[in-house]
């Protein structure tokens, strides 16, 4: 049971791993993520990749959302600049992944600089609105733009190599996926705790005052904006390598729409909840998907159930979070933990 | 007259029609806003719902046209006032980002249970009004466009004059504007959002059947909805004639687009996209659109 | 406790406003207000509820553009230049609704005060550079220091500031600006809502950070025993209008303010 946990010098205070049961609690994580792809099947194995790709874009949004409070719909199309920059440097200038997908990540930058330049201007619904916006029109160019993106059939990509190490299996895979999102999200902890991450929560929580008190808000939305798109950027260059094909399907609304549910039921704001919430989100489907295979032995029907079912429970879950536990997931892990440091005491 | 006269009348007019109808579908957007200051991302899946009871009722009851439209009409009221008062009035104060979700959640929700219950199939209704296109000259409008036109019109007429002229409309908008002060004054603000939200769904529903009538009814109906956004924020999102006016100029808008550029690209249309690019115009020029009011910032 | 005694002409104006108005819609905030304020010293804005106070202090931060008249800072004429840039110069504020992050705790609160001074990149604190680590270390030792030592508050660097009382967030507030080190400091009724002790204390804060720290201090507040005991000069608003400027002793005699707040008397 912790009972008092005392710094006695300011620079440990601001270690970013501050007792000794988180640091031990890292490790025994770190030993299990290494240790995963030996011991998982084919089928986890490819999961585990979907919720790392999708965590490190879910974590960009929330860097956005959670932190700097500007609302994104159209964070999918970052993803899709990021995935179609890799792409074609990959297919039309065969350059390696460690080229490509950092440039598919600045080219998402650049584009989240232009999609977030508007919020000099407008804030709240309205920058929304002009975010959708942006989905909209580049959801079009991703489709329309044949001649770079290869339009509706889109592009393949020769799987990632380095010095002749083909990394075109789903456990090699992980490895690139896993280190690349671990790094970003411990990125994304110091910026939290750092000049920025206060600035941008500034900004979140009273713009104004923020302003008066020496925050410039134009630079620090923007910041947040282009913070945002290259964890999208990166994320769909690494989406590129790990299916091998980007399509304008892979791109659109839907899944800006899914990037805003993980972070709100994980948690907005909370990077820990990014990874419940995306794991959350990922394995639903997924579980239905296997309710209603073994629910057709009984009721033949049932398969064609499993898309509608998909958006009622995924709106519900919505909904439901929204309405009773707003802080969602990481909100409840906290709670759990509160009640077992107190154990066996009450309160 | 000339052919390319011609043809640009063609689309001009063409436009103008679909206009309309892109006018009924923003009003829906801007009933919701009008009286509670919300977006409500579900509008599209509040149609979508509303021509399937209309739907429902002439092919399970083969209730004539009229009767159907009401039947839908009145169904939707309850579901809005249900949707009012289970989903958003929990969340009534929330940040916006929370309400924008709600009600995006509440879309998937109407979705799926409307595929379940209807399955996935095209629908269509039984003809309802005369075959004959309507010539102007040289111009044609269809029926199946022109007819549901004028039913678009006189509801946006019929809302409007509501907001403006009846003691509920006038309390709807003040309750939107300042919600202690409503309060102050005797309104019951509970009562006003009810009724908003039936407003808005009512709205929606006569929408619906609309577009069903032109394009037919599928879950998927309610997609046009945030293809609506350019017309409500071009319009004011508070102002039902500029839903009116904006509806017009973008049908305007996407007819020339689609009639004189798309020949110019092969294989590639920019009708789709021409909409949202004068969205973001009016975003960053005139962030209220044409008739909509300045919110105000206080420290 | 009596403030620092006026003297005349060796210090200069740090801060001064000529001719300020400010309307909204049809409304008259502001009309034609003049204020000078010298290097230094403690400056009380009184006057009833809705006489423009505030308004005068959000010209001065750079939230409110007034539609005519100037404000000077350290012999620059600013009145448009952005807010964030006032703060950079120097001018630091407290708020009438205290304003505080509750999204953060009070340590982060306080450093975000010292916002503008500081220089790291987005890229180099997300990396958590060896620069940028100096700095953000440096920044604690600072703020250790120069505030929470100075207001007592250590006890409440991790607290989240919805945690705290009314009086204990207005402490914070003053710490969020004080970590800007600011060469002037606007504070918007310091000590409303407090009791005794808190004013008390609140006082004293406020006389230490102009002696110790030649921080020059503007305030509002309503309550005349700190006005009068603070303040060198006092200008009293009503209306929009300045309707009088002088010593705490001038001021508590001068009819105009007597009948502006129609028969309260200074405490």
């Amino acid at each position: 049971m912790l009972i008092g946990n005392y710094k006695e010098t300011y620079a440990s205070d601001e270690a970013l791993f501050r007792t000794p049961a988180t640091r031990a609690w890292m490790g025994v994580a770190a030993a299990a993520a290494v240790l995963f792809p030996f011991v998982a099947g084919d089928y986890l194995l490819y999961l585990a990749n979907l919720v790392a790709v999708l965590a490190l874009g879910a974590l960009g949004l929330n860097i956005l959302i959670g932190f700097t409070g500007q609302i994104s719909l159209g964070h999918a199309a970052f993803m899709g600049v990021g995935a179609y920059g890799t792409a074609v440097l990959a297919s039309r200038f065969g350059l390696p992944f460690w080229i490509s997908i950092p440039a598919g990540g600045a080219l998402a930058t650049g584009a989240g600089m232009v999609v977030g330049a508007p919020s000099l201007r407008i804030k709240g619904l309205y920058l929304a609105i002009a975010t959708l916006s942006a989905q909209v029109i580049f959801e079009w160019v991703f489709t329309n733009w044949t001649s770079v993106t290869g339009g509706i059939r889109g592009l393949n990509v020769a799987p990632a190599s380095i010095a002749g190490f083909r990394l075109d299996t789903d456990e090699r895979m992980y490895f690139l996926i896993l280190s690349v999102t671990v790094v970003h999200f411990l990125l994304a902890s110091n910026l939290r705790r750092s000049r920025w991450g206060r600035a941008f929560v500034a900004v979140r929580d009273r713009d104004v005052a923020a302003e008066i008190v020496g925050v410039n808000l134009f630079r620090t939305k923007i910041l947040a904006f282009m913070v945002s798109s290259y964890y999208a950027g990166i994320a769909g260059g690494l989406w590129v390598y790990f299916t091998k094909v980007v399509t304008p399907e892979n791109f659109q609304l839907s899944l800006s729409i899914q990037f805003l549910a993980i972070v709100i039921v994980g948690g907005l704001g909370s990077i820990k909840g990014t990874v419940y919430g995306t794991i959350f989100m990922t394995l639903v489907p997924e579980m239905l998907k296997a309710g209603t295979g073994v629910a057709r032995a009984f009721w033949p029907d049932a398969q064609s159930y499993l898309f509608p079912l998909r958006d009622v429970v995924f709106g519900l879950l919505i909904v439901v979070f929204l309405i009773f536990e707003p802080h969602g997931l990481a909100e409840i892990w906290n709670r759990i933990k509160r009640f077992f440091s107190l154990w066996p005491f009450k309160k | 007259m000339s052919e390319g006269l011609v043809h640009l009348l063609q689309l001009l007019v063409s436009g103008v029609v679909t206009g309309g109808i892109y006018a009924l579908v923003a009003m829906g957007f801007v009933v919701v806003y009008k009286a509670t200051r919300v977006i409500n991302f579900a509008t599209g899946e509040f149609m979508m719902l509303g021509a399937f009871f209309a739907w429902t009722a002439m092919s399970a009851v083969q209730a004539p046209f009229l009767v159907a439209l009401l039947a839908a009409v009145a169904a939707s009221a309850l579901l809005g006032m249900a949707t009012e008062r289970l989903v958003l009035r929990p969340l009534l104060g929330q940040r916006t980002i929370s309400i924008i979700m709600v009600t995006i959640g509440l879309a998937a929700i109407f979705k799926g249970l409307a595929q379940i219950a209807w399955s996935g199939d095209y629908r269509s209704f039984p003809a309802i009004f005369p075959r004959a296109p309507i010539e102007l000259g040289p111009i044609l409008i269809p029926s199946r466009q022109f007819y549901p036109f004028l039913i678009a019109l006189l509801a946006i007429v019929l809302v409007g004059l509501g907001f403006r002229f009846t003691r509920t409309g006038v309390a709807m908008r003040a309750t939107a504007d300042d919600q202690m002060a409503a309060f102050g004054m005797g309104i019951d603000i509970r009562l006003i959002f009810s009724l908003s939200w039936s407003l808005a769904a009512m709205t929606a529903a006569v929408a619906g059947i609309v577009v069903g009538i032109i394009g037919g009814i599928s879950p998927q109906l309610g997609a046009i909805g945030l293809r609506t956004f350019p017309v409500v924020i071009l319009g004011g999102l508070d102002s039902i004639g500029g839903a009116l006016v904006g509806g017009v100029i973008i049908g305007v808008l996407e007819n020339l687009a689609g009639g004189y550029i798309d020949p110019m690209l092969e294989g590639t249309s920019v009708k789709e996209v021409v909409p949202f690019v004068v969205l973001v115009l009016t975003l960053m020029v005139r962030p209220y659109g044409l008739f909509g009011t300045r919110e105000v910032e206080r420290l | 406790m009596t403030g620092s005694p006026v003297v005349e002409s060796e210090s200069r104006d740090i801060l001064s406003v000529e001719g300020l108005s400010l309307s909204f819609g049809g409304l008259a905030a502001l009309s034609v207000v003049d204020l000078s304020v010298r290097e230094g010293s403690i400056t009380g804005i009184i006057g009833p509820n809705g006489a423009g106070k505030t308004s005068l202090l959000n010209c001065v931060s750079g939230f409110y553009r007034p539609q005519a008249g100037r404000v000077t800072f350290d012999g620059a004429d600013v009145t448009r230049v952005a807010p964030d840039r006032r703060a950079a110069l120097g001018i630091g504020r407290t708020f009438q609704n205290v304003a505080l992050f509750e999204g953060m705790t009070v340590l982060d609160n306080v450093k975000l005060g010292a916002h503008a001074r500081l220089g790291s990149g987005i890229l180099s604190t997300m990396l958590f550079t060896p620069g940028a680590r100096r700095e953000e270390l440096a920044l604690r030792e600072q703020v250790e220091h120069e505030v929470f030592e100075f207001l007592e508050i250590e006890h409440l660097r991790h607290r989240t500031v919805g945690s705290l009382s009314y009086g204990l967030q207005k402490r914070v507030d003053l710490a969020r600006a004080l970590a800007m080190r600011p060469r002037v400091l606007l504070l918007d009724e310091p000590v409303a809502g407090m009791n005794e002790e808190e004013t008390e204390d609140m006082a004293r804060f406020i006389l230490d950070v102009q002696e110790e720290r030649s921080v020059t201090v503007v305030l509002i507040e309503h309550d005349m025993g700190v006005v009068m005991d603070l303040c060198e000069r006092i200008a009293v608003l009503s209306f929009g209008e300045r309707i009088a400027l002088g010593t705490p002793e001038e001021i508590q005699r001068d009819p105009e303010v007597i009948r502006a707040y129609l028969g309260e008397e200074a405490a």
